[in-house]
């Protein structure tokens, strides 16, 4: 057997299994606890694409700053005994899930039949310069080059966003004046 | 020999579908916010996986901005939370039904 394979299905069905974690737990807690499971195995499929930078960020950024910042407010709040009750609507849990259902196989169905169409219609020559491509492996340095060449404006933009949500986040969390000072 | 791109795009879109799943049977703020993240994961799972297979480092690149993106987000959204939990004492959505705080 492929061991790229089977490194795929380990990663893959822990990634599952996480993300099912997440959405089952009452305890937020136990939620971000099997979200970072999530990200961790995401960071291993990463690596198994070749993209050692992207995993690398992944785990610094996701699993070590967002989802800090998930647990400290998690735990600012003191959410434990507050939200075990009433976790979940029951009304509508049931269609939810079956239309969830239905997107998860429309999903799948658009991934595997769109690439079929896509190699049938592709000539001989095309598909092998791809897969020549494909070969050449994608290096931090290729990121490092584009991010600060073709897409300089994006990334200057994205510390402009990133300046507004700190300004965002200051003013929305401000304690209100005291009436008597 | 590398694993078809299938398999990726399959396993992104059954993590991106268990995320709208969370999203809509939850009714904790702060899970809702913790499936938003799952599919935001599932899309960069796409994203990388396209672009082995183009063999372009833009996915990559991608990856990279939405990342940020979504630190931005989650630092605000759960601003957010905080100051509605300090108004109302509940994140439940399902309470938080009236724009008037």
């Amino acid at each position: 057997m492929n061991p790229e394979l089977i490194v795929f299905i380990i990663f893959g069905t822990v990634s599952i299994i996480g993300a099912i974690a997440v959405i089952s737990f009452r305890h937020p807690i136990y939620s971000a606890l099997s979200l970072i499971v999530t990200f961790f195995s995401q960071a291993g499929l990463f690596v198994l694409l070749g993209a050692h930078f992207v995993a690398a960020v992944q785990v610094i950024v996701y699993a070590g700053a967002i989802m800090v910042l998930f647990l400290f407010v998690i735990m600012l709040l003191n959410l434990g005994t507050l939200s075990a009750k009433g976790a979940l609507t029951g009304k509508l849990k049931g269609v939810a899930i079956i239309l969830g259902i239905l997107l998860a196989v429309e999903g799948v169905y658009i991934a595997v039949r769109a690439l079929k169409n896509d190699t049938a219609v592709a000539s001989d020559a095309a598909k092998e310069a791809a897969a020549a491509l494909a070969n050449k492996p994608i290096e931090t340095y290729d990121i490092g080059r584009l991010l600060f060449s073709d897409y300089l404006l994006p990334f200057e933009v994205t510390s402009l966003i990133l300046l507004a949500a700190l300004i965002g986040v200051i003013v929305l969390v401000k304690r209100d004046k005291q009436p008597e000072n | 020999m590398s694993l078809p791109l299938e398999y990726y795009l399959v396993l992104s879109a059954l993590l991106f579908t268990i995320g709208v799943i969370g999203v809509l049977i939850r009714r904790n703020a702060i899970i809702i916010f913790m499936c938003i993240e799952l599919m935001l994961n599932a899309a960069n799972l796409a994203f990388v996986a396209i672009s082995r297979h183009l063999g372009q480092a833009e996915g990559q690149l991608f990856v990279i901005f939405v990342m940020a993106v979504a630190a931005a987000e989650v630092a605000i959204g759960l601003a957010i939370i905080v100051s509605v939990f300090k108004h109302r004492e509940t994140i439940n959505v399902d309470e938080i039904n009236s724009l008037k705080g």
